[in-house]
Parts: structure tokens; sequence; C-alpha cells
């Protein structure tokens, strides 16, 4: 919302400076955004004339012009303008001047060899409207050596105000001025407004098909006006906040809009055929509106129609056959009021954004509809003469009072403030609201315009705002004698925890989009119907991740594209299986690519290698260990999802019902769907699906129990088949005896030359832990055989001599 | 001079003229071995007559003490001379760069760091941190949130829909936290504290908006806090999280549905380049939203407006971290980009306490 501190002046009596008002302002939640002040910006431009203008002698469309500043001697001025010509009086701007367009400060200059000692000015350079080719031409009496600013009078401030939804009201300078007032700025002008009596009949009849869109409608023809361009004080009100002057007709309605938070039709009589009806527009009616753009409507669109057809879109726009144009003889005004929610929605389905949509989608004022089209008629006949119609009024033309019962103690209760009954009611008196009473609950009725106004903490926000929210005084919030207990959630501990351990490990977290394109969503099992957004802001970040893969593979590949290759990412955040919230889980993921082995990065002397499955595995086993899963019951299936290399992959689960996540190479296949460059290595587990510990109601740990006698350790290899997996062996040997073997350990692995092609030797270390007695020879010996024959039992394999 | 004593000086000139270790010991095998020259004399001990065995026994025994002395003195020298010469051959390029360390290699994203922040200052404060799913309902996010059907107020969110189920309605993702206070209070009796710091989405992309963001909200409830508290809060808040003695703070009356009397908060600061002081300066920055919770949204949430009351505030906590850490362009937050990560991350032991720092 933009208007003018002289406009402001026209309903607000008051000597308060600018920045008095607009902090003011400001601080009663009427935000200033902005405040152009141009009489400051260009205070140093000053009103000249050209003496004479010769041909520059070195550049053909340079003119040197001797220049009249009113001060001294004439100045040389080099101008490269086409209108530069003697006895024109023009805008002259010194050395050492800032010019804002141009944003430099301009200084005495050599230009082609010829001093130039200062600038003629274009309105663009002075960031001024109505630009053209050449610069500014001021009539010939216009007073030379005065400031340009003045002269033109563009010392009025023009503020806009970043206006929250709920304000309708202050939709209109009038509003505004109003607030100001209440918080003792000045004085509010606000004279009655008189009835224009009508003449005759109004001769044009009006239905209103559906209520619920057209609450209220009024209408009046103006005989015999005279149309043409509107007084300037009306074009400098509206040309001040950046709208262009049509005619005086077309003028008023929008200077009523602004001044009063009114918006207002009027339509060219002669142009209108037959009654008027307010209805739903049919499927597939046109109309060309005001902006020069033809709509195609649907049933769900309020129109203004006539014998001809829609004539205007009801609280948006006007159309273009039946508008008012210099040749109008009777008008016709319409006064209305419009549902804010279809407004809202038409205003939106097509792409509307105009000052009247803005105020009808926020609700105008409903006891103003008859008098904006009073003040409407008188400023049609001051201003184009004319006879008018009585006013043709179908519904309402006016709201439902408000009166809301408020006890005066809410002021303390919720904003912790003391303020004396007497200023509670000069406020809300001020804003145009009644109090009745005097406590301890009063009656309050709600001024028409203040459709936001309903309950008791509204009144208290009227007050708050008006004694200043600095009033409020800060109170120390105590904590009070809650217990210092963790808040952390069992899932916010192990998200916090999975992050740091896979940081600690050489990993880089990155945060990617929960949305990515559906062909990635699918090769992670995704992409279905219910993940898919109905309004994706791009085709790429389209459907919910079903991983955080697809995301850090994207963002590797960027990596690796800039040259940086060997990196290790990774990410904790949330996945979505379903649109159900117990549907939508944590996980963990992380992804090595490059020479970015759990051992170190990139290349080194002290050995480089390139991630392998295993790495992922370890980064796996990390997260799980650091979120507090129960490690020794986790089993590891050979083979994973089908994104991954289904040689190369694993399981990680507690039982076939609780997979914990995944790890391994990604498949080829995967990688070509994802458009990214392998190999990658990547892990993905799920940190809900770890099974709760067990509460202890005790911080203490288990005693220990340290053994007096030495812990014994043989060595045993086998040959096993290829396929044999490792973790059968280390299982079966301390499957043996659980009590007495306290580790196994695999500290080889072996396949070439040696060894049977189809075979391998795997070695393990076994630890004994005695907890009696020292062993004997004999019950080591007893013990290594029958490793030795359960490890040949569970997977086939041979002592190797 | 005696044979012993021309025995004793040769044997002590072979042990000075030994130059190893080896050589020693044959010196000393020849002199004291089973077949050494001052054993043979000892050897012949025996055969003398007692007086004879006193005189020159004596004089046998004190010249192989000599001799052992020597010996042991000059395999003293050699061995450490030996070592020293072994130690001197032994050298390592000490100036070898080091690999960093996996600790001072990992990042944690700035986000994580600044929610651990967040948590940790609010922890002290007594607040629970609350969570809920990013996919939500309507109801939730708007209807009881006191955001009529068709308001424009549902407009500036800018909402993600998904597709409409057969029964008409639709799910959207959480344009704010907010629904899990409406969650919290439909399932929590007062008084309530939380913070819910979370991710939230909005159809908006530019320099300052990103289609997706983070959240994070406090929400009390009780029978007696009201806006002078919430003052206090973000004020202590503000001082702990930017960490500065003092933060100049602006409250100034708004609008939001939810809240009534509603405001915005500004903080004081001075902009350089890209650098932002906190509690200087004069230009007034937007930070937060705050205000008493609305009694609808009470209602709607099934808590007596008229017993119960309080307030809630949220703000970004992307744009919170990038003026605390200076980072300029939102969008890199969530490109994942290694260099930007490297930069802006933190270490992994750097965690945020009250006690040792948030940010060192």
């Amino acid at each position: 919302m933009k208007f003018s501190l002289s406009w402001l002046k026209d309903h607000l009596d008051t000597d308060e400076p600018l920045e008095k008002l607009a902090d003011k302002l400001t601080m009663i939640g009427l935000e200033v955004e902005h405040i152009e002040d141009k009489a400051k910006v260009l205070k140093p431009f000053s009103i000249a004339r050209i003496i004479s203008a010769e041909q520059h002698p070195n550049a053909d469309r340079l003119r040197v012009c001797k220049v009249d500043t009113g001060a001294g001697e004439p100045l040389q001025v080099v101008c490269g303008a086409p209108n530069a010509r003697a006895g024109l009086t023009t805008v002259f701007a010194a050395p050492g001047t800032y010019i804002p367009a141009k944003d430099f400060t301009i200084s005495v200059g050599n230009i082609r060899g010829v001093e130039s000692q200062g600038m003629l000015c274009s309105a663009g350079e002075l960031e001024l409207p109505e630009d053209n080719d050449g610069i500014i031409e001021l009539p010939a009496d216009a007073p030379v050596g005065a400031g340009y600013a003045e002269w033109a009078k563009l010392g009025d401030p023009v503020l806009e105000i970043n206006l929250t939804p709920n304000r309708q009201d202050c939709t209109g300078v009038h509003g505004i001025a109003r607030d100001l007032a209440a918080a003792d700025m000045g004085k509010f002008k606000d004279p009655g407004i008189k009835q224009v009596k009508g003449e005759f009949p109004c001769p044009v009849k009006v239905t209103v098909e559906d209520a619920t869109l057209c609450p209220g409608f009024a209408l009046r023809l103006v005989r015999g006006v005279k149309n043409g361009p509107s007084p300037e004080w009306l074009q400098k009100r509206l040309t001040s906040i950046g709208l262009r002057p049509i005619n005086a007709l077309v003028d008023i309605t929008n200077f009523l809009t602004f001044d009063r938070a009114r918006p207002l039709h009027v339509f060219d009589a002669a142009k209108v055929k037959g009654d008027i009806v307010v209805r739903h527009a049919r499927d597939g009616e046109t109309l060309k509106a005001l902006d020069g753009r033809t709509y195609t409507l649907d049933s769900k669109v309020c129109v203004i129609a006539d014998e001809h057809g829609v004539e205007s879109l009801a609280g948006i726009m006007g159309g273009e056959a039946s508008g008012c144009s210099e040749d109008t003889v009777d008008v016709l005004i319409e006064s209305a009021l419009w549902n804010e929610i279809n407004i809202a929605q038409t205003g939106r389905k097509l792409g509307i954004n105009s000052d009247a949509r803005y105020r009808f989608e926020r609700g105008v004022d409903p006891n103003f509809m008859l008098p904006g089209l009073e003040l409407a008629t008188k400023l049609v006949m001051d201003l184009c003469g004319g006879s008018p119609s009585e006013n043709i009024v179908v519904g309402n033309a006016y709201g439902d009072d408000r009166v809301i019962d408020f006890p005066i103690s809410e002021v303390k209760r919720l904003a912790a403030i003391d303020v004396p009954m007497v200023e509670m009611r000069r406020i809300l008196v001020h804003l145009g609201f009644m109090m009745v009473g005097n406590g301890p609950v009063v009656k309050v009725a709600v001024p028409s315009w203040r459709s936001d106004v309903h309950g008791k903490a509204d009144i208290v926000e009227e007050i708050m705002r008006i004694v200043g929210v600095d009033k409020v005084p800060m109170t120390p919030f105590e904590r009070g004698d809650a217990p210092r207990k963790p808040i952390l959630t069992q899932i916010q501990l192990r998200t916090r925890r999975a992050k740091r351990a896979l940081a600690a490990r050489g990993l880089v977290e990155a945060v990617t989009w929960s949305f990515i394109s559906k062909p990635h969503a699918e090769v992670f099992g995704g992409g279905a119907p219910e993940l898919a957004l109905a309004n994706p802001i791009a085709a790429d970040l389209s459907d919910m991740r079903p991983s955080l893969l697809p995301g850090l593979i994207a963002s590797a590949q960027a990596n690796t594209d800039h040259g940086f290759a060997d990196l290790a990412l990774f990410e904790v955040g949330q996945v979505f299986k379903g649109d159900r919230p117990q549907d939508q889980f944590v996980a963990a993921a992380g992804l090595r690519h490059g020479l970015a082995s759990s051992n170190g990065m990139g290349r080194h002397w002290s050995g480089s290698a390139s991630a392998g499955a295993l790495d992922a595995k370890a980064d796996a086993f990390a997260v799980l260990a650091a979120a507090g899963a129960p490690m020794q019951a986790l089993q590891i299936v050979p083979g994973g999802a089908s994104w991954l290399h289904p040689g190369r992959s694993g399981t990680i689960q507690i039982g076939p019902q609780n997979i914990l996540g995944y790890f391994g190479e990604l498949h080829p296949r995967a990688l070509e769907a994802l458009g990214a460059d392998g190999p990658l290595m990547a892990f993905e587990v799920i940190l809900d699906r770890i099974p709760d510990a067990k509460q202890r109601a005790t911080r203490a740990k288990p005693t220990l129990e340290l053994s007096a006698f030495q812990p014994v350790s043989r060595d045993f290899a086998f040959i096993v088949d290829r396929s044999v997996k490792s973790g059968d062996i280390v299982r079966a040997a301390a499957g043996v005896d659980k009590k007495l073997i306290t580790g196994v350990s695999v500290f080889d692995v072996y396949e070439g030359k040696g060894i049977d092609d189809d075979k391998k030797s795997v070695a393990i270390a076994v630890t004994m832990q005695p907890r009696e007695k020292t062993l004997t020879d004999q019950e080591i010996e007893a013990a290594a055989a029958k490793i030795v024959a359960e490890v040949t039992k569970k997977t086939g394999g041979i002592l190797r001599a | 001079m005696s044979d012993l004593q021309t025995l004793q000086t040769e044997i002590l000139a072979a042990i000075a003229g030994a130059s190893d270790e080896a050589a020693i010991e044959a010196v000393r095998v020849g002199a004291l071995g089973k077949k050494g020259s001052i054993s043979a004399l000892l050897s012949t001990l025996g055969k003398m007559s007692p007086e004879q065995r006193k005189t020159e026994g004596a004089a046998i025994n004190l010249a192989k003490d000599v001799v052992t002395q020597a010996l042991t003195a000059r395999r003293d020298i050699l061995k450490s001379a030996a070592l020293d010469a072994r130690l001197a051959s032994e050298t390592i390029d000490v100036t070898l760069p080091l690999r960093d360390s996996a600790a001072e290699q990992g990042r944690i994203h700035p986000l994580s760091q600044v929610m651990d922040e967040l948590t940790t200052i609010f922890a002290d404060m007594g607040f629970a941190i609350a969570e809920g799913p990013d996919i939500e309902t309507d109801d939730y996010n708007f209807t009881r949130l006191n955001f009529p059907e068709g308001h424009p107020a549902r407009e500036m969110h800018d909402t993600f829909y998904f597709n409409p189920k057969e029964d008409g309605s639709r799910l959207l993702l959480r344009t704010h936290t907010s629904p899990v206070q409406v969650r919290t209070m439909l399932t929590q009796k007062p008084p309530i504290r939380i913070i819910c710091p979370g991710r939230t989405y909005r159809s908006d992309s530019d320099q300052t908006h990103t289609p997706m963001f983070h959240q994070v909200e406090g929400l009390v409830i009780d029978k007696g806090s009201h806006l002078g508290h919430l003052k206090w809060i973000l004020h202590e808040f503000c001082k702990a999280f930017f960490e500065v003695d003092n933060v100049n703070m602006r409250f100034r009356p708004s609008f939001f549905p939810f809240t009534e009397p509603s405001l915005e908060v500004d903080i004081q600061c001075r902009r350089d380049k890209n650098e932002i002081r906190f509690g200087e300066g004069d230009d007034w920055l937007e930070i937060l939203g705050c205000g008493m919770v609305h009694p609808n949204v009470l209602r709607a949430c099934d808590i007596d407006p008229d017993v119960y009351q309080g307030f809630a505030w949220g703000m970004g906590i992307d744009r919170i971290a990038m003026l605390k850490y200076g980072m300029a362009d939102l969008r890199q937050l969530f490109e994942g980009d290694v260099r930007w990560l490297n930069h802006y991350g933190f270490k992994p032991l750097e965690v945020p306490t009250l006690a040792g720092g948030l940010s060192t």
C-alpha cells in the first residue's frame, strides 16, 4: 500500500515530521517498507537555460552548450541529447552531484577534448516517470537557478507499507490516518459524507442471482457528464503512487480505491444493453478486460452481465467494451460487496492482480458501500458535471453488528501491561470502536471496517499496539522446579549420534532435497502415486524421496564434475515409504566414491585405496553402534536391495522381519539410471528400526569380572569353498563353548596359488578365557578339536595342514 | 718387569685395541677363557707352595680383576658406540606430510550444528523437543491454526499439495512446523513447553527462498504465560545464539492467523559487506514472528482459552544460521558441494555445549 505524505494529510491534521510518522506506523503494525523522498534525493538539481548549443568539434552527436545556471558566469556543458538547443529551459547538475539512476557522482569532465562543467539531465536520470529521448524540457518561465524538485513540487515523499492481510481498512489512506490519530500523531479528519439527491429513478434494473457471491450491490446513473483529463490535483495523487491517469471518470474510481479502500466501477451507460444481472459466468464465456487480455471464464466466476453478455469480472476488473472513454456521456457507477473467497479464487485462477481484487479479497467495509457511491457521485458531478439518478440497492448495505464482552483484565493477562480504563477507552474510541460500561467486563462494539476483530484477544491487540509493544515488560520465564531430565527422544538422540559418528569417520554431511525426480525415486522403490506432488516446483523435484541416496548420488556426481572425485558424503534425514505419519522414517545414508577408503582420502604415500563395499559396511556399523543398536544381534545376509550389486552387497537385519538396512556397491543399472559415474559404495540404515534398549533402573554399570588367569589364543586355518561365508566360520567356532571362547577374529583370507581354484583359506584366531584355573594342554587340545570339528560340520572346511 | 706384568700389559693393550664387540670377546677368551693366558696362570696355583701361592695367587687374581674391569669398560664403550652408529644410520623423513585424521576431515552440516545449538539453549530453559511428519493434513496445517477455508493467508504459504484422495481430501507438505504444535496440544495436557524444529516446504524459489527450508517454533501453554515472558525468552535466546552480550530487539505488531496479538521481531545490526554484527549499528533485521496463541487455535486443540493461555514463535533456522555464520546464498545449503561443506561445516568433535560455548 502506497501513499504520499500530502495525501495522508488530507485525512490527518499533523505537524509531525515524516520520520516520526513512519516510525509510528511501523510500531503500530503498519510496517513502513520504503520511503521515497524525491525532494531529498533531487535537492542539488537546479533549473538552468541553454544560451547556446554548438556542434562539438570532435563528435557528431554531441553539442557544446553555454548554460545559464543563474549563478555567475555561464558554464560550458557537453550534452548528447538530441533536444539540447539554445533557449531550452532544463535541469542542471553541477559537479559533485549524485545521479541516482546512474549511481555515480559527476565531476568536471573532458569529453572528447572539450571541458564539461556539469550535466543536463533527462527524467530517467532523475528516476522520474515520463522519460523520453532527451533532456527535460521545462516551460520557458521556469525560474533559472531555482531548485528543480521544489519548483516541480516533487517534495511529496511517498511511503510504502507492507500491509498485513487482516487490515483491509488500511488499504485506504483514510484508515491509515485513523490509526495514526489514535496513536497521537495528529487529528483525524473525518467529515460526514452527504447524500447526493437523485434527480430521477435509475433506468437500469439490477438482478443478483446468487447473494452469497454478492451480498450487496448499488448502482447509479449520472447523465450528461463531460469526461476528459482529470484535474491536476487528482492526477498528482495517482502519479505519486505510480498510477497512470486515464480520464476523470476512471481516475475517480482509482482515487477512491486508494483514498477510502472503496473500489468502484464505472460503465459507459451507452454501451450497456438492457438490464444488469450479477451471475455466475457460463463455462466458456469470454471477456476482453481493461488490461487488453481476453479471459475464458467458468461457472465459478462471478460476473456482471447485460444483454451483450459479460461486461465485467465482478470485483476484479471491468471489461473493455463497456469502459468509459472521453466520449462517455452517461455513466453508471457501481459500488458493491463481493464474496472474499470467490474473489481470491477467481483472481488466482485468472492471474489478475488488480487493486480491486486486493481489497475485495480482504473484505471491504460493508457499511461504506453507499457512502462510497455518494462520494463517487459527488466527484463525478464536481469534475464532469451531469445529473444523478437515484440509487438502486440490491441486498444489504451494511454488515452484522459485532459486540464483544471484554473483561478489561485481559490486557494484563495476555500482554502484561497496565493500561488505565480511560486510556483503553480513548484508544478504542479513536479507532472507531465503542466501549460501554465501567468494568470489570465492558461491552465493545466493533466498527464495520474492522472485519478482523472478533474476540477479546483482538481487542487486547488493538490496545497493545497503540500503547506500544515496547511497554510490554520483559519478564524472566523461570524454568520452575521441573527436574533436569534429558529432553531428546530416542530418535533425536540416534540422529545426533549417527551424524557425529559418520563425520568422525571422515564423511561430510550434506542436506539434500526431500523431493527428487520420479525416475530416481523408482530406482529406490519409490514413485508411488500418493507420494507424488500435485504441483511440483520443477520436474526433478516431483516425488518424495524413498531413500537419501538419490540426493547424495546427485551431489556426488556434481562434485565429481567439479573435479572433486574422491569423496565421502552422508546424510541423516527423513525418507518416505508412504503418506501416513508412520510411513516417514529417519534414515542414515552414506556413500564413498574414488579414493575414499576407510583408511583415508585421496592419493597418499602411506597407501591409497579405492573405497570398497566393506567400507560402506564399516560406515553402516559405525552408525548402528553409535545409535545404540545391539551389535551382537545383527545378521549380515549376502545380497541387498535391487539398486545394489548382487554379489557385492549385504543386508543388515535382526531376523528376516526387521531389516535395518543395506550396504554395498551400487548396481551399474542404478548408476546408469541416476546418470552417475561408478563405482560408488553406499549404505543406508533406518534408525527407527533399531530396537529400543532395555531401560535400566540405575546408571551403575554391571560389575566388572576380571579373571586372574591368562587368556589363551589358538590359530586355525581352514580350506573352504569360496562360497562359504567367513561369518559362518566365526559363528561355528564361537558357538563351541560360549563361556570359554571370548573372541574369534579372522586374521587372514587367502585365495590363489597353492589353493584350489574354487577354494579359499580363512584363518581365525580363537581366544579362550579360563575363569577358574589355568587350562591344561589337554583341555586346550580338546577345545581345539571341537572347534575344528564344528567348523568342518557347519562349513565343510578342512584344517589346513 | 715380571711375566705377569708383561702379560697384563699385553692384554690391556689388546683390549684398548679391540674395535668391536667380537674383538673384545676374542681378547676375553684369550685371557680369561678356559684356555686363556690368565686362566692358565691360575691353574698353576695348585702346584705352588702355600707361601708362593699366597703371593703369586694374589698377583694373578689382581691381574684378572684388572683385565675383567678393562674388558667391561671397553665393552660398554664399544656397545654404546655401536648403538650410536646404528641409530645414526636409522633415519626417517619426519617432514613427510600426514593425512588429516578422519575426525579432522569429516564435517557436520551447519544446519545440523545450528539445530544442536538451538536444542542446547532451549533445553536449558526447560523446553522439550517435539517433532512431526512432513506430510500433513490440511486440518493440522491450516484449519486448526485458524486459517479459514479460502482465506488469502493460506495463499501466502504457496503450499505443495499431493493429489486428492478418493474422499476428496488432499495431503500437503507442511508449510510451517506449527502442525507439530497442534499435535502436541491434542496429545499433551498443559503445561506445555516445547520447541519444534523441522523441515518445511513452500513453492517458492529465488536467492532468499528455497522450496524446502527449516523452521524452529516454540510453544508455551499454561495458566499465566504472557507477552512479557515471550519477550524475555526471545531476548535470552538471541543473546545466547548469537553469542553476544546484548542484542537490541524491536517488537512490532503484525498479523498471523494463529496468534493474537501477533508480533514481528527485528534485531539491530550493522552490516558490512559479508559480515553482520549484532548489538550495534542502525539496521533492523527481521528474524521471527510470534504472539499469544489465538483462542481459536486453543479451542481447535481442545484447550479452554479462558483457563489456559500461552505464546508461540517461529523462525527460519536456515536464515539464522546464515546470519550467524556469514553464509550468503541460501541455495548452497542444499547443493552438497564439498568445498562449501568443508568451509562452512563443523568438525564432529565441535559439539555445542553451554559450558564450552556453542560455536567454539
